[in-house]
């Protein structure tokens, strides 16, 4: 007999978590903007080197050798396909899939909140995030400040100007001496650096926005073209937790090529394996996504927040080691 | 020594770092949704005793320490070696001052410690949870006290010093818990 068939999360709990699921949908339901429902299973992936994705094969009419299925790691590339067609501003509430990734605050799978809105830019998407949040946690009103402002504040240097030889020296006077001395990529230094030193600093009070990210961690934001170093990326933090990660979406075909295959070149360098790149995502950017700015919200670390809960198993009905 | 990959990281796993062998006491893995994955763990320097955290880029591998835990009845010390004996075999184990440390104290003839070995050698003598003392040393208490008002310190026959009920007198012998150093019961 198996004695871990039961839930996870309390049913207490499970009746706080769909509370707050309802009320995500009466915010977007208010502002008229549609759900929508995008793939689980898509026929590409992203390359993003950090991100592992799961993979399958369809068997069935038309495809007796299999088709190669991947489990997708956020709806981001499908939603922009409904945008490029004309949908308007959208969201989704649908699970997301990410291999390698288990703990406090990771489960394989998760509960993503993705929404775009179309004629925004990334500052009045966080000031609508900012709403959300004080809907859903009745917590005071957001603070933000710059990547760049947020080194010089708390680590003391700028993460703009730096060297690589200074930015290893500042790494192993924290105590990251082991990685620091093997570690040639600099933004893996400074994301180390970040996510030790500053993200425990940051958000404790009232969430934080930070806003500006370096432009070689754009990943799908356009840069700012007052300022090439900095791209159109923010993150909200709020209590130890990395809550949400947002763009103002890039929407130039050749620009999107060009970072995939980037992406690509890293991966080979990390001894990753290439990832075919989302042709249908490039053509529908060819053919013209509106203006729009679009974030990720970690919905079961919001439940998290909302619950007082310490770890993500005690608010998803089975975690992993249960499924 | 095999290598262990981060993601084989647990509790208990017995690493390599600083050149020194240490236990994994908490393994925590702290990925941005966008950038590289690392793993905060806490480790304990089975050699120092002391506690440190320390941060890898998730994926890498670390070299694992040829650490075995093994059960040993403790014998006699000559004054620089506490002797140890596996009560299957009969072989004999010698561990220094160092490795025994503070726990001196509770070493019991013929009890069973556990003896950490690192590459064959001893590095720390665990005693079992409980050991049982004769009190050699302590104020004569009041008649007709009870336990919990404080106690009075009393010297067992290692030299550990605990505290103990006020009634508790020369000559008896007492249970320890060896954790805490706080005296159980009296055994009779």
């Amino acid at each position: 007999m198996v004695n871990d068939w039961q839930p996870s999360a309390s049913i207490e709990t499970l009746r706080h978590r769909a509370a707050i699921l309802a009320k995500i949908r009466q915010f977007f339901a208010a502002r008229e903007v549609m759900e929508v429902e995008t793939p689980s299973l898509s026929q590409a992936s992203v390359t993003d080197p950090h991100l592992d994705t799961f993979h399958t094969r369809f068997v069935g009419p038309n495809h007796s050798q299999g088709l190669p299925l991947y489990l997708q790691t956020s709806p981001e590339y499908a939603m922009k396909r409904l945008l490029a067609a004309g949908s308007g501003s959208i969201f989704q509430l649908g699970k997301a899939f990410r291999n390698e990734e288990s703990g406090r605050h990771h489960n394989p799978e998760f509960t993503m909140l993705e929404y775009y809105q179309v004629g925004y830019d990334e500052f009045e998407l966080m000031s609508e995030l900012d709403e959300l949040m004080q809907y859903l946690l009745d917590c005071p009103a957001s603070e933000s400040i710059s990547y760049q402002q947020a080194f010089i504040t708390y680590l003391g240097f700028d993460p703009l100007a730096i060297s690589l030889s200074d930015l290893k020296k500042h790494a192993e006077q924290r105590g990251y001496g082991d990685i620091a001395a093997i570690e040639n990529n600099p933004d893996t230094l400074l994301q180390l650096l970040f996510c030790m030193e500053i993200e425990p600093q940051i958000g404790q009070r009232v969430p934080c926005f930070v806003y500006n990210f370096p432009a070689s961690q754009a990943a799908l934001a356009k840069l700012n073209p007052k300022d090439n170093r900095v791209a159109g990326r923010f993150e909200l933090y709020y209590q130890n937790m990395e809550l949400a990660n947002g763009f103002n979406e890039l929407t130039d075909a050749a620009e999107q090529r060009a970072r995939f295959m980037q992406d690509n070149q890293l991966r080979a360098e990390m001894g990753l394996d290439a990832v075919p790149v989302d042709e249908r995502l490039l053509a529908a950017l060819d053919a013209g996504i509106p203006d729009c700015a679009g974030v990720a919200v970690g919905v079961d670390r919001l439940v998290m927040l909302a619950l007082n809960k310490t770890t993500i198993s005690e608010v998803i009905s089975f975690d992993v080691s249960r499924a | 020594m095999a290598n262990y990959s981060t993601n084989e990281f647990k509790g208990g796993l017995k690493i390599m770092i600083d050149g020194e062998p240490c236990s994994i006491l908490e393994n925590e893995m702290v990925k941005p949704g966008k950038g590289q994955a690392f793993n905060r763990v806490k480790i304990r320097k089975l050699i120092s005793g002391k506690v440190l955290e320390k941060t890898f880029k998730s994926g890498d591998s670390v070299e694992g320490a040829d650490v075995i835990d093994t059960d040993l009845a403790y014998l006699y010390t000559d004054g620089e070696f506490w002797h140890f004996m596996n009560n299957d075999t009969f072989e004999q184990i010698a561990a220094d001052e160092k490795a025994v440390g503070e726990n001196v104290k509770w070493l019991v003839e013929n009890d069973v410690c556990t003896i950490t070995l690192w590459n064959g050698n001893p590095i720390a003598v665990t005693p079992p949870n409980f050991v049982e003392l004769e009190i050699t040393e302590t104020d004569p208490g009041l008649k007709g006290d009870t336990a919990g008002t404080g106690g009075k310190p009393a010297t067992l026959s290692t030299g550990a010093v605990v505290r103990v009920p006020l009634f508790v007198q020369i000559g008896e012998v007492i249970k320890v818990d060896t954790r805490s150093g706080e005296y159980v019961s009296r055994v009779k």
